[in-house]
């Protein structure tokens, strides 16, 4: 593993696992990005350095990112190196592999910095989940991001590069078209409002039931991995696709994940039971104690998020639990609260928590749902079943800190 | 009957735009008066209505929204009396010219003597605009610098933002609202809301108590604290 290191990278190494020694002794972090940066800003290079002889693959998407890397890891099996929760730009990727000498890697990585990881750390497959509106006051508009994606996998250095893409959104579609090797997924998109116009030539597309195209040419591309009736195809391999996680949304993620596994030889016999054990992720979908109650953690951090989530609310008359922040990490503007069809949980009550608890309750009066606004938590009701909990991403973590294991 | 038509939410939302709306309907509906909204997808016709809302959105689709909109009856109708609430993008179309990747003088709908040039930096943040004796709230995150022709008013003045130029947001005429308060400005501001309503329907209405109220009260407490 310390094939052709500079004695910068080496010193770099040194650094990086110092600092992160240092941040979880004093307990001022999971020291993980600290040490990452410090060893980059020595050693540029690093990424390339440390990934050199490692098998990887790379997830990236709007949604889906951090629990399709972990049905990766564990569909793989075995020792596999991976980046923990959030620290998913480079300081990040070297901190895990600084951390690991594994053969195998999963990474994660944010929708902006993917061209950098791709550069750097030249993975074997890449895979694309997604695409649509998330931060827009940080960052960039979502057409542009698909623009950035489709520049990278054009550029000829990246032509190795085998790509797992999500055929129902068009702009993902756009963004991989370029690369010459593409294993193309048909998995259930519920978001498509970012994708009405062509991402090619901006024209109206055409959607219909199971498909979408655009009068240029672009389309929907036939695919080698599809989901139908409980069953997973990749390629010539069939098997029953049974997880723990919820939601079709985690179907597709799990599909996209056992046809990325398939590309570095692990069959669907494999991957899929050790999908099946996956039960939470970073604390996603576990039921945890807080105060008498019990919630049970969802994370949805942008209209496509939530949109999926709602599809887990079983219909009824049941309590939900929301809570919306709007810190730099949420995107300050929760504008976006109007791009989720919330008009869903008619019948519901929602109780509304977080620091922007009165755009959600605004948004739900309008949207004719039973709202409460949560200012003292002792008057909330126990349920007698685990309530869902939707957060988006400092009211998730908000949650896990004040929360318990159950 | 009050006809609201969301134009091209596909193209024009942003931001969360729809929003406005459902907002301008609920708070007809609310209050009896009979109301119905439309939203007006890529290939359907521009139907006459009361009032056109036009939202936030890329580039592209920006310049397809003008495209489309310039091919359809909409400048007609507006010519003919009908109201239009416009933000960000939305407003820029309604001017002269407009600036978008690629093409830095794309020509508008000139429905308003109003031009907007590429700003020097990007305007991303809380707007706070002075519209009368009341404060508009909202978020803005576009990349432009309008300037208003002669004789055009601007829909107020900026205290916190950049909005048109820093001085002042959007802009105001008879039967136009535009503004650079993205999303649903209409939900965080139910005053402004209620003042385009009862300008349509041409008399006052009867308050209306909404969440809303509350919501305002906090931004407007946060915006005057920051």
């Amino acid at each position: 593993m310390v094939m052709g290191r500079s004695p910068r990278e080496k010193v770099a190494i040194v650094a990086l696992k110092s600092v992160n020694w240092a941040s979880r002794i004093s307990r001022r972090g999971a020291g993980t990005v600290a040490g990452g940066r410090v060893g980059l800003r020595i050693a540029p290079t690093l990424l390339d350095s440390l990934a050199r002889g490692r098998t990887i693959i790379v997830v990236s998407g709007t949604n889906g990112k951090t629990t399709t890397t972990a049905l990766c890891v564990a569909g793989w099996g075995g020792d596999v190196t991976t980046n923990r929760t959030g620290a998913n730009m480079p300081a990040g990727h070297v901190a895990a592999l600084a951390g690991s000498s594994s053969e195998k890697v999963v990474l994660e990585a944010d929708e902006a910095w993917l061209a950098d990881v791709v550069r750097s750390a030249n993975p074997k497959v890449v895979v694309l989940l997604n695409l649509s509106r998330d931060q827009l006051d940080r960052a960039n508009e979502v057409r542009q991001m698909a623009e950035r994606w489709r520049q990278c996998f054009t550029a000829s250095e990246n032509s190795k590069v085998l790509v797992v893409a999500n055929a129902n959104d068009p702009l993902v579609v756009y963004a991989a078209s370029g690369a010459p090797n593409v294993s193309w997924c048909d998995v259930a998109t519920n978001w498509t409002l970012d994708a009405q116009s062509c991402p090619r030539c901006t024209l109206p597309l055409r959607h219909t039931q199971n498909s979408w195209s655009c009068s240029c040419g672009l389309a929907k591309p036939a695919s080698i991995t599809t989901t139908l009736n409980g069953e997973l195809y990749v390629g010539a391999e069939t098997s029953a696709l049974s997880l723990s996680l919820p939601g079709e949304f985690n179907r597709g993620n799990a599909a996209m994940a056992a046809t990325a596994l398939a590309l570095v030889e692990v069959t669907l016999e494999e991957s899929l039971p050790r999908m099946k054990a996956v039960t939470g992720v970073a604390g996603r979908y576990t039921v945890r104690s807080w105060n008498e109650h019990r919630v049970r953690l969802l994370l949805a951090k942008n209209p496509a998020g939530f949109d999926a989530l709602l599809t887990t609310v079983p219909p009824g008359t049941s309590d939900v639990w929301i809570a919306i922040n709007a810190n730099i990490a949420d995107g300050r503007d929760p504008a976006w609260l109007y791009d989720v069809a919330f008009e869903k949980l008619a019948g519901h009550h929602v109780w509304c928590f977080g620091d922007r608890r009165l755009d959600l309750a605004t948004r739900l009066d309008y949207a004719g749902v039973a709202f409460h606004i949560v200012d003292d938590p002792k008057n909330l009701r126990v349920a007698q079943e685990p309530v869902n909990l939707l957060a988006n991403y400092t009211a998730f973590q908000d949650w896990m800190a004040r929360s318990e294991p159950c | 009957m009050l006809k609201i038509a969301v134009l091209y939410p596909e193209l024009l939302g942003t931001y969360g735009d729809g929003g406005n709306g459902l907002v301008l309907y609920e708070r007809a509906r609310r209050r009896g008066i009979e109301a119905s909204l439309t939203t007006v997808e890529l290939r359907d016709e521009v139907p006459n209505a009361t009032v056109y809302l036009l939202g936030g959105g890329e580039d592209g689709p920006q310049r397809l929204a003008r495209d489309l909109l310039s091919q359809s009856s909409f400048a007609e109708y507006v010519q003919n009396g009908a109201h239009v609430v416009a933000v960000c993008a939305g407003l820029q179309i309604l001017g002269h010219t407009f600036c978008v990747e690629g093409d830095d003088r794309y020509a508008g709908l000139g429905l308003v003597d109003v031009v907007t040039s590429r700003g020097a930096e990007r305007s991303v943040g809380e707007l706070a605009v002075r519209v009368g004796g009341q404060l508009l709230v909202g978020f803005e995150n576009h990349g432009g610098k309008t300037t208003l022709g002669v004789g055009v008013e601007p829909l107020g003045t900026v205290v916190k933002g950049r909005a048109n130029d820093g001085c002042v947001d959007g802009f105001k005429t008879e039967k136009i609202w535009a503004t650079y308060a993205h999303g649903p400005v209409l939900a965080m501001n139910p005053w402004f809301c209620d003042d385009i309503l009862s300008n349509i329907v041409g008399h006052d209405l009867e308050p209306l108590e909404t969440a809303a109220d509350l919501l305002y009260r906090q931004r407007c407490a946060v915006l005057s604290r920051d």
